[in-house]
């Protein structure tokens, strides 16, 4: 731990910082009444859900936001006043002294340049020197970052870069002119696990080989364990805790704080444990709920390739088992959820939905199948209708495989909204009348209305925050242990997979690398690729988290 | 996980609801756009253009002060707007205010018929080339870059020529068979980007068929920038079949419109200049209302240009 008092005079000061947005000509805050102190060569780390104005507080700092925005107090960046200055100080300000790294590299850089020249540009932009000094200073900066063959990849184009490269890439241009300030947003949420943990690593040397503070700002408070010196909480525009690191995560003072805490999918916490209804024994071995035999999908590609997403996997859920998938980004895991539900055709193999092959029957054939399963989807957002009641949407697939009456169906659609623990009241409701958390609620209530025997869940939290999700994985493992159906439940983050499964299965560029008991597969991998996804993941507790980061790089030493 | 924890986590599921409950009433995309529009001046003014002229084609002996358009007395031809005559007599010495009146409907029932065929066509041809995609997709798509590469007055022309007797039936065919493009393209597109969501392959997933898909689920999300282009193009063709009246080929006379008063007007405007000016007026002001509703409707459809 580093003592931020001997880390030098404050860098950056803010004082009783107060941010607006008008909104139909109505003022709504954001950010209110906030205090906050960055030294030089320290971590601050912003933690809050979304709508916590995290991202608002820290564009104000280069004076970034929209235009609609006023503010009011003071920020003060090694002692200029950046409240309210003008548009030329700002523009002076904007890269010189503050480096901003955004969320998704992808759009953040332009297509039509490379990086190199990008890079260039931040430079050119701020200081009076040479194309081949700027030029020399650009691969200095992408060695800084750890780019491999950083000369060489000067002249790649962003999409020519991997994710993690390109997020490096976009490091090495926030520093291009020396900051006194990086603004890190969200640096990681868009990566994968096994890559969100090289960038914090390289994000932790930074702050040994520049001479910058750090504004890191994330929603995932396992991601802060172990990089930030000191971190602030916040919620609803306000602070709600600041304290050190070790302090925030050993004795959190506020129930906010507590609750965030709890929250978080803690790897190696067990599965979730709720009050099963004694399930009815099953005389006979059922047919499982699903089954994939050889299951191969590929895609074309080009005009002559083709691109095997899927590649023989076989797997198996019983009935009334839970499975949990889990790949990072490309592993074919959600191409093989929907296989399952013959959303996508298999090119070889065979699929079995509750005893029936589905593999090779029509869009037609597969309609009464299809009563079978229910699919959550990731975004509850975009995966109901925004023109329908949700009320009607849950009633959807009652009206395409029931003769109910209609107002049978609503008793059913009552019964269901009971069941994920909504009011009634919201059954007249539009989807973008709810909240993220209930949305997903009513994407499962739908998923639930014919009584499937298997739910297949994909990515169903990841668009939460982490309070919510925790209760959406609460209600899903307590219908499950209720009502007993099979769930194929396809996720990127262990920690949660273990909250609720059974089995693990491990995808990896489109084949199953490892399956079995949870327990088995996390405390004792067989698969190398597993080991390294494991350790990945962080954790929510400082020291934890240290430990396991030493243990990771020594086992990539080693190899 | 404590007590407290616990208690705090059933208090925010609570508060979640409450939240939502503090919204006033439902409102949806349409609703969100009346509020907009309610208040904004320009839409005001079109809307109350619109409702004048359609008033003005449905009962235009109301309008015209009981006057007949036909009953007529040669020896007022061409007399200057006075008290009695408003807009003064045209060349065979008729009322021209009760015969610019009556020419409304034929103007509003020619842009109203068109822009329904047009919408009926684009939004069927542009749905089933966006749903399905591949080959369909491909010639539909081909089909509509031939229409696009007739212009629609040359192909107007020409259709309009070889009819035996022209009506506003036949203008208004003219205009659909080479009008259709632009709607179809708009719809096309729309689809296109709404079959990607989620939610349509969560109704695929339900077991929803093809049918049910586009019609309860893309479509309705999908028609309203056409229908924005539907209110402007109401001007347009109105203004068209102006254009084809004068041009020779569109309403004959008797029938009373817009485009047969200016056409008889051109060759007497250093004479009569009044013969001009006022059916250009009311075909100009029908024109600006219905785009004025329309672009209204464009911003009000789509928050970010507010």
């Amino acid at each position: 731990m580093t003592d931020p008092s001997a880390a030098g005079a404050p860098l950056l000061t803010i004082r009783d910082l107060n941010i607006e947005f008008e909104v139909d000509k109505v003022w709504i805050p954001a950010v209110r009444g906030i205090d906050l102190d960055l030294a030089a060569g320290e971590v601050l780390a912003l933690v809050g859900e979304s709508g916590s104005g995290k991202s608002t507080l820290a564009m104000a700092i280069p004076g970034l936001l929209a235009d609609n925005a006023r503010l009011t107090g003071s920020i003060r960046l090694t002692g200029a006043e950046l409240a309210g200055a003008d548009e030329a100080t700002l523009t002076e300000v904007r890269g010189s002294r503050v480096g901003v790294v955004f969320q998704e590299p992808m759009t953040a850089f332009n297509p039509v340049y490379t990086i190199g020249w990008q890079i260039i540009e931040a430079i050119q932009m701020h200081r009076d020197v040479s194309a081949d000094d700027a030029r020399a200073r650009a691969v200095e900066l992408l060695d800084l970052v750890d780019m491999p063959e950083p000369a060489k990849r000067m002249d790649y184009y962003p999409h020519q870069l991997s994710g993690g490269q390109r997020q490096r890439a976009m490091i090495a241009q926030a520093l291009a002119c020396d900051p006194a300030l990086l603004i890190a947003d969200e640096p990681t949420t868009a990566l994968d696990v096994t890559v969100q943990a090289e960038i914090l690593d390289l994000l932790r040397d930074l702050r040994t080989r520049v001479d910058a503070g750090i504004l890191l700002i994330t929603h995932d408070l396992g991601v802060v364990a172990d990089i930030a010196d000191r971190i602030v909480v916040m919620k609803d525009g306000a602070v709600v805790e600041s304290g050190s690191s070790a302090t925030l995560f050993s004795d959190p003072q506020q129930p906010y704080t507590r609750l965030l805490l709890a929250s978080v999918p803690h790897l190696g916490s067990g599965k979730l444990s709720v009050a099963e209804s004694a399930p009815p024994p099953e005389p006979t071995p059922p047919v499982p709920a699903l089954s994939l035999r050889d299951a191969t999908v590929e895609f074309k590609s080009g005009p002559r390739s083709t691109f095997r997403a899927v590649d023989a996997v076989t797997l198996e859920v019983g009935a009334s088992e839970v499975v949990g998938l889990v790949g990072e980004s490309g592993s074919g895991k959600s191409t093989l959820g929907k296989a399952a539900v013959g959303l996508v055709q298999l090119t070889s193999g065979s699929v079995h939905l509750a005893g029936i092959d589905i593999t090779r029957l029509s869009q037609r054939g597969l309609r009464g199948p299809r009563a079978k399963v229910g699919v959550v989807f990731q975004d509850p957002g975009s995966s109901l209708n925004p023109r329908w009641p949700v009320g009607q949407a849950i009633a959807e697939p009652i009206a395409l495989h029931t003769e109910l009456t209609a107002a049978q169906r609503t008793a059913r659609v009552d019964e269901l909204l009971e069941q994920v623990q909504l009011s009634r009241s919201l059954r007249n409701r539009y989807p973008h009348q709810l909240s993220g958390g209930q949305r997903q609620r009513i994407g499962i209530a739908r998923a639930l209305a014919l009584n499937p025997a298997l739910v297949i869940a994909d990515e169903p939290t990841s668009a939460l925050d982490v309070s919510v999700q925790a209760r959406v994985l609460r209600l899903l493992r307590e219908l499950q242990a209720q009502h007993g159906f099979a769930c194929l439940f396809i996720s990127h983050n262990l920690a949660v997979v273990e909250e609720l499964s059974d089995r693990i299965a491990v995808m990896r560029s489109g084949r199953l690398v490892e399956s079995g008991p949870t327990e088995s597969v996390l405390n004792s991998p067989t698969e190398d690729y597993t080991a390294r996804l494991i350790a990945a993941v962080p954790v929510p507790d400082p020291q934890d988290q240290a430990r396991r980061r030493e243990l990771r790089l020594a086992r990539a030493a080693s190899e | 996980m404590g007590d407290p924890i616990e208690r705090l986590q059933n208090s925010r599921l609570d508060a979640e609801g409450d939240e939502v409950a503090a919204l006033v009433g439902q409102s949806s995309v349409w609703r969100d756009a009346w509020r907009y529009l309610r208040t904004n001046p320009l839409f005001l003014i079109g809307l109350a253009i619109m409702l004048v002229i359609i008033a003005m084609a449905l009962l235009p002996a109301l309008f015209a002060r009981g006057i007949d358009p036909t009953d007529c007395d040669l020896s007022l031809s061409r007399q200057t707007p006075s008290a009695a005559h408003w807009f003064g007599m045209d060349l065979q010495g008729c009322d021209y205010y009760a015969n610019v009146i009556h020419g409304a409907r034929n103007s509003v029932m020619i842009g109203l018929i068109s822009v329904i065929g047009v919408l009926i066509i684009g939004v069927l041809v542009g749905a089933l080339a966006g749903y399905f995609g591949g080959w369909a997709d491909s010639l539909l798509a081909r089909i509509t870059d031939v229409f696009f590469g007739i212009p629609l007055f040359l192909g107007a022309l020409i259709l309009l020529t070889v009819t035996a007797t022209r009506s506003v039936w036949t203008v208004s065919l003219a205009l659909i068979v080479f009008g259709w493009m632009t709607a179809m393209r708009l719809v096309r597109s729309s689809v296109v980007s709404i079959r990607e969501n989620d939610y349509v392959l969560a109704a695929q997933a339900l077991g929803a068929s093809s049918g049910r898909i586009l019609f309860r689920h893309i479509l309705p999300n999908a028609v309203a920038p056409v229908f924005v282009y539907a209110t402007i193009a109401v001007g347009t063709f109105i203004s068209a079949e102006a254009a084809l009246t004068y041009l020779g080929i569109g309403l004959q006379a008797p029938e009373i419109s817009w485009g047969l008063q200016i056409n008889v007007a051109q060759s007497l405007i250093g004479s009569s200049p009044h013969l001009l000016f006022f059916p250009a007026l009311f075909l100009s002001v029908t024109v600006l209302g219905f785009i004025l509703l329309g672009d209204a409707l464009r911003d009000a459809l789509d928050p970010k240009r507010r």
